[in-house]
């Protein structure tokens, strides 16, 4: 009661001046934060507006540059993941911190309290247990290796394993987002059920509605600084958006130009299916139009955009490229000429580039297997670089001293250097600051405006909504929704990517 | 039971490989199954075992260990030093062995973890400077193991080859218990995701020095076993054991990338590479040509061991 009593007059954590800096780049700046026992604190921000490095920060899987971490009103240096859960620091990550090859049992023995690496005891694995039933999670089988659980499954896992450490401050990152609603909403109650025990709960969750049913407080950052720290209901939805983004949603995208319903189809997908995993997708896109690919993480729309491209074997279902039915087996086969479409992966760092070469090299290796082009040219890629207006010191130097934003304007740079009939973007604008979205934004309008027909992959609804002409929302494998005009609002593709109908539906019958 | 052989599948097979094996060594050998037969398989393969268990704690950890010959070759010639003389000074040279293969072990850990110098260039050089002490102790291959304890620890208890009792000891009285200790996981969680590891609040860094000072150790049993059967120290050992011991882990399916197989599996590889050297022996192939066969057997093992890349339906899966 004492105790308690004190934790009244200290805030549990406390952030003092912190910043932290990755080379040039500041991904907090000076930021002031405080945690109260007893309560549920929402972060919320765009990608890179630092919520991550500050969560890494209190987890202490990162070091501050400046500043200082209180923890009851004691200064503390946090140095590892095992000093952060010594003071009772719990993080779910939002990269699963599970190991594949081991057992759940293993996993859960592996993070339980007191594990050193004497003899592991499975007293605690009760609790993680109990945990699991309480979110659904009773059919996985503690023997199972994790690499062999599903997404969800290995999020209940992982959410389990934060519980049974019993946390002063719960952080949990993003860490409902492959969850279906009815899970979700267990989880929910057992994340207040903590609360009311005294534990803190910082919350990340790009889902709002999510924000407004679980928080008590929110806290908005923006470019690595804390914009507003308010109590939940005292802004409403808009206000709190601008505040992450920093001037109005409109501004930010480019007008939309008015659809042609009858120009050339240039990619007809149909009836695509793949591995049990993706099932009878259609899609067509016609010359100038952005179609967006929406759902939750993990449903199928970036296998799917991989499937296109040609990564995927023994896919079934047909594709013709503008008219002409063709096969696509590889990348190499679908950036020639005849096919000429582009892929923008998801991970421009290791999927995208190669992080210590130079910015020349780079933008070669798209070329590079067409016959008809020469790599070495810089003509080639003149026009592009220019249009994309990328920040550079000399083309020889390495992408990985560019910042996110320009590392992405490389890629996007090799890819239109081959002239695309069609753009396949998965989630372009991932990490990236607010002003080079603002300007890919832009250029994605007039590649569309100039005839380039663009698939654009995004877990941001607000890119779906205004920059889309159409919307296919994603879940379990299937398309669920083909959202356009009117019905393309944040409540249909939320909807959509719970989907909520079904599961209602399921629950009558 | 079918979960756990389905989870255990890689060591099940070597297991089976080495039964049908043996069961070929045995029925072709013209002595037959005799105890005299297999105490002199048992010790062959055992000293390959050994090596294969020290190769089997860096490669877990995601690393690889070159020096695993040197190691050997240095604690046989410091073995061949100690093992001769009283009963209580054979006994603390027995333990001193093991030590200096630990030591060994341990520099190499602290020049990975520290030094920050990738495991293989690391042990790579370690590699040479161990051997380098070694042909400084033993120039020319020499010296004695006490003959008593020679044959104890080489010849057979009530039948039973001893080095079959060692490697059963090794299994059961460390492996499995070991298997089960905050240690044992950590090998595995550093292997299989670094950074699920260390998010987890794994001292990383302790997990792999213990990890290479684990190889250094078996690297010393190996050489202490060596010097049992051979009762003499030679610092000419080294290559072939260190590049088996690779050879030795991959069959029993210890995957390379680290965090998956076990100790029984790289005991059962070293076994099955051993067993099918002896196999070759009495074939009557012309022993010139007979690492031109071992070599084909050991890629066809590796082979299929890297078959599961055909079955990923996401190309991009054939890279991770």
């Amino acid at each position: 009661m004492v105790a308690q009593m004190s934790d009244m007059k200290n805030p549990l954590l406390e952030m003092r001046g912190i910043s932290k800096h990755f080379g040039a780049t500041k991904a907090l700046d000076g930021v002031d934060f405080v945690c109260n026992p007893g309560e549920v604190h929402a972060v919320l921000g765009e990608n890179g507006a630092g919520k991550s490095t500050l969560m890494k920060l209190i987890a202490g899987v990162l070091q501050p540059t400046h500043g200082q971490i209180c923890i009851d009103g004691k200064a503390v240096f946090l140095n590892s993941p095992k000093a952060a859960l010594s003071h009772g620091l719990v993080c779910m990550f939002q990269e699963l911190s599970l190991v594949p090859d081991l057992t759940v049992r293993e996993n859960l023995l592996l993070g339980a309290p007191g594990a050193g690496i004497g003899w592991l005891r499975s007293e605690a694995l009760a609790k993680a247990q109990d945990v699991l039933a309480r979110i659904e999670g009773k059919s996985i089988k503690m023997g199972a290796r994790v690499a062999d659980l599903t997404l969800p499954q290995r999020q209940q896992v992982e959410i389990a394993k934060a519980m049974m450490k019993r946390p002063r401050l719960l952080i949990l990152d993003e860490a409902t987002s492959a969850l279906g609603a009815s899970v979700v909403e267990r989880v929910f109650d057992l994340v207040r059920e903590e609360r009311d025990n005294g534990t803190a709960i910082l919350f990340i969750s790009h889902r709002f509605h999510e924000v407004e049913a679980l928080a008590d407080r929110i806290s908005v950052f923006r470019n690595g600084q804390r914009v507003e720290t308010f109590m939940t209901g005292d802004h409403d939805y808009t206000e709190i958006i601008n505040m992450m983004v920093g001037q109005k949603i409109e501004e930010l995208f480019p007008a939309k130009t008015p659809a042609q319903p009858d120009a050339e189809i240039v990619l007809d997908v149909q009836n695509y299916s793949w591995d049990g995993r993706l099932r009878d997708i259609n899609l067509r896109v016609r010359r100038g139009q952005i179609v967006g690919l929406g759902g939750l993480d993990g449903q199928g729309q970036s296998m799917f955009l991989m499937g296109l491209f040609g990564l995927l074997r023994q896919a079934e279902g047909t594709t013709a490229i503008a008219g002409q039915p063709t096969r696509i087996g590889s990348p190499k086969q679908a950036k020639q000429q005849a096919i000429a479409l582009a892929y923008i992966p998801e991970d421009r760092k290791t999927e995208g580039l190669i992080l210590d070469q130079g910015i020349q090299e780079n933008l070669e290796l798209a070329a590079i297997g067409r016959a008809d082009l020469d790599a070495t040219d810089p003509a080639l890629y003149a026009a592009s670089l220019e249009q994309l207006a990328l920040k550079h010191g000399g083309l020889d130097q390495p992408v990985a001293s560019l910042s996110g934003g320009n590392q992405q304007k490389v890629v996007l740079a090799k890819w239109l250097a081959l002239k695309p009939r069609c753009l396949l973007l998965a989630d372009p604008t991932r990490g990236i600051d607010v002003k080079t979205k603002t300007q890919i934004y832009a250029i994605l309008r007039q590649l569309a405006d100039q005839g380039t027909a663009i698939v654009l992959l995004s877990t941001d609804y607000e890119e779906l909504i205004q920059l889309c002409d159409e919307t296919h929302v994603f879940f379990d494998g299937q398309v669920v929704a083909s959202l356009a005009d009117g019905d393309l609002t944040a409540e249909n593709i939320i909807a959509a990517s719970l989907n909520l109908d079904a599961k209602s539906r399921a629950a009558h019958a | 039971m079918l979960d756990y052989l389905k989870s255990n599948r890689r060591e099940m097979i070597a297991a089976l490989v080495l039964i049908v094996l043996l069961a070929v060594y045995l029925g072709t050998h013209p002595r037959g199954a005799s105890t005299y037969v297999m105490t002199i398989w048992a010790n062959q393969c055992l000293i390959l075992g050994l090596a294969a268990c020290a190769q089997f704690f860096a490669v877990v950890v995601r690393g690889i260990d070159l020096s695993v010959g040197a190691v050997m070759a240095l604690s046989n010639c410091v073995a061949s030093y100690l093992l001769d003389g009283s009963a209580f000074g054979i006994a603390i040279g027995m333990v001193a062995v093991v030590v200096v293969g630990a030591l060994c072990g341990l520099i190499n850990g602290l020049v990975v973890v520290y030094g920050r110098i990738q495991p293989i260039v690391a042990t790579l050089a370690t590699a040479s400077i161990f051997v380098g002490i070694a042909l400084l102790l033993r120039p020319t291959p020499g010296g004695a193991v006490n003959y008593d304890l020679a044959d104890a620890m080489t010849l057979d208890v009530l039948g039973i080859p001893t080095a079959m009792v060692i490697a059963g000891v090794a299994v059961i009285g460390f492996w499995l218990p070991f298997r089960r200790t905050g240690l044992g996981l950590g090998l595995y969680a550093l292997g299989s995701s670094e950074q699920a590891a260390f998010q987890s609040g794994i001292n990383t860094k302790f997990i792999r020095l213990a990890a290479f000072t684990l190889a250094g150790l078996f690297g010393g049993l190996a050489g202490l076993f060596y010097s049992f059967v051979t009762t003499t120290g030679d610092a000419g050992i080294a290559a072939s054991f260190t590049l088996n011991s690779i050879a030795a882990v991959v069959l029993g399916g210890v995957l390379l990338r680290g965090g998956v197989g076990s100790l029984i599996g790289a005991l059962a590889g070293a076994f099955i590479l051993k067993t099918i050297a002896a196999l070759m022996f009495f074939s009557g192939i012309p022993s010139l040509a007979q690492p031109l066969f071992e070599g084909l057997i050991l890629a066809a093992a590796i082979a299929i061991g890297g078959a599961d890349v055909l079955r990923a339906r996401n190309k991009l899966e054939a890279f991770s």
